[in-house]
């Protein structure tokens, strides 16, 4: 059966026609056409589809859109500011924190998670918080880099 | 497929009743949502319980805990008094998945899975926990290990649902622990699991004792054999190796990808012994 999902997605109201079984990446990908969201894995275990609902993040794939219904969502397209990158996305480009760049979506809806709990975390406190996010390009010592350099730079900013 | 999110729970268990088709409870959805996709599951209904009062709670009762069914591993970590008293129970929950999985996954949805598997399974049966489930005839309690039949399979009755799991008080000098094997550091599923709960009497010997394993039969296992090679005396080496050689010989395991019947068989007795050492260091213990 077809139902509307209506839920705040970067700010903006979207509805969109969906069946009761739909996940919520999907219904973001597929009815919305938000596709900097990824699927990775199918099976909730490589945190490509990482979103933030009401702030916290969430495996989109664990979701069904209608769950979704009523609530706030942001996705990878709503972290820059225009055309100016979030401090995370420009740690990841100036730190190589990214290589073929499928998992980096939900590395950096992580580390937003991340970031917003503990402004100041530690190597090993990164490296646990990113154990559901997998990087098959092994990229990790970048990754970690990456949201140490964005930590600071945030701190410095009072962000 | 139809989704419905009641708001109470008679209206849960109404729909679970009434189902024509094949019905399932949604409550973390980490494992429903997963099997709708990869296919061996085509529900009819789902009925989400997420929104009825009190299943996200809680609550203190009777000196113990009851922990609602839609309460994630996550809220069980930042309980202070439920990991106080229960930090093996609270571990084994907080195995379960990564960072985001935690903030969905609950420990009662764990339970109905009904994996061999299950981490916080055996955790809960040491615990001596029981679920309450609810349905068309009623409310029952049964013992946690009275849930599970099979992998994939329930005792649980047409129309009925698991509302919560109560973790009971604690005496005085009392620790559990929970321990699983994996291949890597993180989010995989366990080859063997052991829980191990125990209180110490006055003069410092374990007066009472579980002990359950995991993913080494259909469904977890309470053995009793295991708790009797420990209690009665100081945990020593002499009683660990008791322990690990009754946790041995308790396993029913299958080979597969995970690992063998000799391995697993041998891994089990040698975490029921690290378990029981970990949950008599927490009972205050001394050699």
């Amino acid at each position: 059966m077809t139902i509307t999902a209506t839920m705040t997605v970067n700010g903006e109201e979207r509805s969109g026609v969906c069946e009761e079984r739909t996940l919520l990446v999907t219904f973001l990908r597929e009815t919305l056409r938000l596709t900097g969201t990824h699927v990775g894995c199918d099976t909730s275990q490589c945190g490509a589809c990482v979103v933030l609902i009401d702030g916290d993040s969430v495996k989109s794939c664990t979701v069904l859109a209608l769950q979704a219904d009523g609530r706030d969502i942001q996705t990878i397209e709503g972290v820059a500011d225009g055309d100016e990158l979030h401090p995370i996305q420009q740690a990841f480009h100036e730190n190589h924190g990214l290589q073929c760049g499928y998992c980096t979506p939900g590395m950096i809806m992580s580390a937003l998670d991340l970031l917003k709990h503990n402004a100041d975390p530690t190597e090993r406190e990164i490296r646990e918080h990113l154990e559901g996010n997998l990087c098959r390009c092994t990229g990790y010592h970048n990754i970690v880099k990456s949201i140490r350099a964005a930590a600071g730079k945030m701190a410095g900013a009072g962000a | 497929m139809r989704y419905e999110a009641p708001d109470t729970l008679e209206a849960a268990v109404g729909l679970l009743s009434a189902a024509d088709g094949a019905a399932r409870v949604l409550a973390g959805g980490t494992d429903l949502l997963v099997q709708l996709r990869s296919g061996p599951v085509e529900p009819d209904l789902v009925v989400d319980i997420k929104r009825v009062p009190g299943m996200d709670a809680i609550v203190e009762e009777a000196g113990g805990f009851r922990v609602g069914a839609a309460v994630p591993g996550a809220a069980l970590g930042e309980h202070a008094g439920l990991r106080a008293a229960w930090p093996g129970v609270v571990e084994a929950t907080e195995l379960i998945g990564s960072t985001q999985i935690q903030g969905r996954a609950t420990m009662v949805g764990n339970l109905c899975n009904a994996s061999p598997a299950a981490d916080s399974v055996p955790a809960m049966i040491a615990a001596g926990a029981t679920a309450r489930i609810e349905g068309p005839g009623g409310r029952r309690d049964v013992p946690v290990e009275e849930v599970a039949t099979g992998p994939g399979r329930t005792s649980l009755a047409e129309g009925e649902l698991v509302a919560s799991v109560f973790l009971p008080a604690r005496p005085a000098r009392s620790g559990d622990a929970y321990l699983r094997l994996i291949p890597r550091t993180e989010m995989d599923i366990a080859v063997v699991g052991a829980g191990v709960s125990l209180t110490l009497g006055e003069n410092g010997a374990v007066s009472a004792a579980r002990v359950a394993l995991g993913a080494v039969a259909p469904t977890a296992l309470l053995d009793r054999a295991c708790a009797d090679a420990i209690v009665g005396a100081a945990l020593d080496a002499a009683a660990l190796e008791k322990l690990a050689a009754a946790a041995s010989a308790a396993c029913r395991p299958i080979d597969d990808k995970r690992g063998t019947v000799a391995y697993r068989t041998r891994v089990a007795g040698v975490l029921a012994r690290r378990a029981a050492a970990i949950a008599w260091a927490r009972a205050g213990g001394r050699a």
